[in-house]
């Protein structure tokens, strides 16, 4: 679950444009050679329904409405998470009665997070309460881990020079756990779109994507399936983008105070 | 108020580090602890810092003092500019431009706003110096502190050291007799062998 190497391999994994087009190029060939949109889109006919979906409001209200609800989930678990790794860190008995919770969270599978949460709450929240499941012990497990892998020695000199625990947490701690909340933000805002979207699929709640996928399944409208997953991967990878960066200038400007 | 310790004892894994050791550092000037390596000046300086307990004995005079100190290894974040690692540890109230001027008395003011992980080993070790100089303590507790500094910067540093020390209690560990003798001057009383 701790991956602070994805920094290191950054390069190695980069996605190049020339790959990209290799794959989009395999897939009208293979389109073409099927012949059945049904079964097969083509790239260009998902772009051209793509930009059909965009002209109507009820695209963007159905954007704007599991926007909400996943991301909502996503930053309550950042928060929450932060907040209890916090407190783990410095209390044995926190991080031994967090322990199990989180390890049944992370082990469970999600359609049976789903099909439970349904029953408690409405289904339009649930991509909420699914989405902050996922993330929560991910960014707990990470940040606590960043924590306990602070540099000892610094916390040393810290200790002898009396530091108060405020400068302490800016500028030993918040560098320290920045690159495990990163990662810990990248891997979780994946599967809160993954879990999130797979919620509403399963709870239907009105005015989704989740309701768009499945009225695509439903009355096989492949163009419209391959659209709106489109605009998931855009939506989760523009948002950890921008999030990412808002930390990195976050942080920065906190510690330069 | 003299800081004093008397028959400290340590051990590690039934090694014996400090055995009954006893020393008096006088309130505001420089002691200097001197011993072989490996002889425990690193371990007794943790345990005047607080960072380690004796096994036997007692010190006296460091209750409530705030303590400034520069560890055997630089110790500084490495994210932060030499400023901001100084600005860590001190008073709020002191200015960019007096850090700015006590790392051009050492040579390093060019330095004053680049990340600490661009520097050279000799800028890293003055930024620690000046920090533990800096640092609204009364007492200062050295480890080494001019180790690889060259032999012209180790003088100015030492030189500045002793101008700046500002009559608080200094002790400095070193197994270097030419150092130790240069930073006690005249008064070779004040190095303490252990």
């Amino acid at each position: 679950m701790i991956s602070t190497t994805a920094d290191k391999n950054r390069k190695k994994t980069r996605i190049r444009l020339w790959s990209v087009a290799f794959w989009l190029l395999l897939w009208e060939i293979v389109s073409r050679i099927i012949g059945q949109e049904i079964l097969l889109v083509s790239p260009v006919s998902v772009i051209r329904r793509l930009f059909e979906l965009g002209t109507e409001a009820d695209f963007w209200s159905s954007v704007a409405y599991s926007f909400g609800r996943i991301i909502g989930g996503f930053l309550l678990a950042a928060c929450c998470g932060v907040l209890l790794a916090g407190a783990g860190a410095a209390c044995r008995f926190v991080r031994e009665l967090a322990a199990p919770a989180m390890a049944a969270v992370k082990a469970t599978p999600v359609a049976s997070f789903i099909i439970l949460v349904l029953i408690w709450v409405p289904s339009r929240n649930l991509s909420v309460v699914i989405s902050f499941l996922m993330v929560l012990p991910v960014i707990y497990t990470n940040v606590l881990n960043g924590i306990q892998s602070t540099d000892r020695k610094l916390l040393e000199m810290t200790e002898v020079f009396d530091v108060s625990p405020w400068r302490r947490i800016k500028y030993i701690y918040m560098s320290s756990v920045l690159p495990y909340f990163r990662a810990g933000c990248s891997l979780g805002l994946g599967l809160c779109w993954k879990a999130g979207v797979a919620a509403e699929v399963i709870g239907i709640p009105a005015g989704s994507i989740g309701e768009k996928l499945y009225e695509a399944k439903v009355y096989l409208e492949t163009p419209d399936l391959f659209s709106w997953t489109i605009v998931i991967i855009i939506l989760s990878i523009a948002f950890e983008k921008i999030f990412l960066l808002l930390t990195d200038l976050l942080v920065g400007r906190v510690e330069r105070r | 108020m003299d800081i004093e310790i008397r028959n400290l004892s340590k051990s590690y894994n039934g090694k014996k580090v400090l055995d009954n050791v006893s020393c008096r550092f006088k309130e505001g000037s420089i002691t200097l602890v001197m011993a072989p390596s490996g002889q425990g000046k690193t371990t007794l300086l943790r345990i005047l810092m607080g960072l380690e307990e004796a096994d036997s004995g007692e010190i006296d005079g460091l209750d409530g003092r705030k303590m400034g100190a520069v560890f055997q290894e630089d110790r500084l974040c490495r994210n932060l500019s030499p400023v901001s690692n100084i600005r860590l540890v001190c008073r709020k109230n002191i200015t960019k431009t007096e850090i700015i001027e006590a790392m051009d008395a050492v040579g390093i003011a060019g330095c004053a706003s680049q990340p600490v992980r661009e520097l050279s080993g000799g800028m890293c070790r003055r930024v620690a110096i000046l920090r533990a100089l800096l640092s609204d303590s009364s007492i200062l507790l050295m480890d080494e502190p001019f180790k690889g500094l060259d032999r012209e910067t180790k003088l100015i540093v030492m030189d500045y050291t002793k101008s700046k020390y500002n009559g608080r209690t200094v002790i400095l560990v070193t197994h270097d007799e030419a150092e130790a003798l240069y930073m006690a001057g005249e008064d070779s009383g004040r190095i303490c062998r252990i």
